[in-house]
């Protein structure tokens, strides 16, 4: 079942547009020329997910039998508010967040290919760091 | 501001937005996972047993979505204006910020915001006007 959400969300990002950079950058191009499609995105994915929370939030296990793994904290911290707007920058210099860029490797850009390994770079230069960080 | 008329595809952007949350509710009512895909990828990395298969499927599915998808429709072409150097920049970013924030645009912007998680608003509000900031400076001051 994961591999077919995997293909659905694959599948959403390609046909919204989050997979071309160009129109990402074209969303956060606020003080330009702002095209707002992406906001469009995100609100109706937000509207069909709730859905699937809500009804998780009744049940005690997964339809697969599988723990329901939420995030327990509700605590805001520095390290959650630096490390969104380290991401944001990222997101607003190429246009690529986690999930396009996956889905983009197959389109055979070599852009694509690099945006990702130095992203894996990154998120293991956290790994091993994170500690220092806690 | 102005609106950019020409590029606005709301219809099709919305019925995107439907896919990616219908896929993230397969995920959670089946799985009992969140789709966060920051997360998902980085648990690839430092593997924990148990909780490596459905991570690999999931990813695979994005992978492989590009194929489904060329079944239907051509692909759209990529197009980036950025040199290696920036994009090099650009993804260590991007890494790094979506797992010291634990979280990215999937996990927080969409699965947080729709479960009321008050950390993924403050979150998506963090790296939405981050993103806003990078562009404003990019292309109308140094671009």
């Amino acid at each position: 079942m994961a591999l077919i959400a995997g293909l659905i969300f694959g599948l959403g990002l390609i046909i919204s547009g989050m997979t071309s950079p160009s129109k990402v950058i074209g969303f956060l191009d606020l003080f330009g020329a702002w095209d707002p499609s992406l906001a469009f995105t995100m609100l109706s994915a937000i509207l069909v997910s709730f859905i699937g929370f809500r009804r998780i939030s009744i049940m005690d296990k997964s339809i697969l039998g599988n723990a329901i793994n939420l995030p327990l904290t509700d605590r805001i911290d520095n390290k959650l508010i630096l490390g969104s707007m380290i991401f944001g920058i990222g997101w607003g210099l190429v246009g690529y967040c986690p999930g396009p860029a996956l889905t983009s490797l197959m389109l055979g850009n070599i852009q694509t290919l690099i945006f990702t390994f130095s992203m894996i770079i990154g998120m293991l230069t956290y790994e091993f760091t994170s500690k220092k960080f806690a | 501001m102005t609106i950019d008329w020409i590029n606005f595809t709301p219809w099709i952007s919305s019925i995107g937005g439907l896919l990616i949350g219908f896929a993230a509710s397969l995920l959670i009512v089946f799985n009992g996972k969140i789709a966060g895909i920051s997360g998902i990828l980085a648990g690839l990395l430092t593997p924990v047993s148990g909780e490596l298969l459905w991570r690999i499927a999931f990813v695979s599915g994005l992978i492989l979505s590009p194929l489904v998808y060329h079944l239907v429709a051509p692909l759209p072409s990529v197009q980036i204006h950025s040199n290696a150097w920036l994009i090099m920049i650009a993804g260590v970013l991007v890494g790094f910020g979506s797992r010291y924030g634990s979280g990215c645009t999937s996990g927080h912007g969409v699965c947080g915001i729709s479960r009321f998680s008050r950390r993924s608003f403050v979150a998506t509000a963090c790296f939405i006007s981050s993103g806003f900031l990078t562009v404003l400076l990019v292309r109308h001051y140094i671009g």
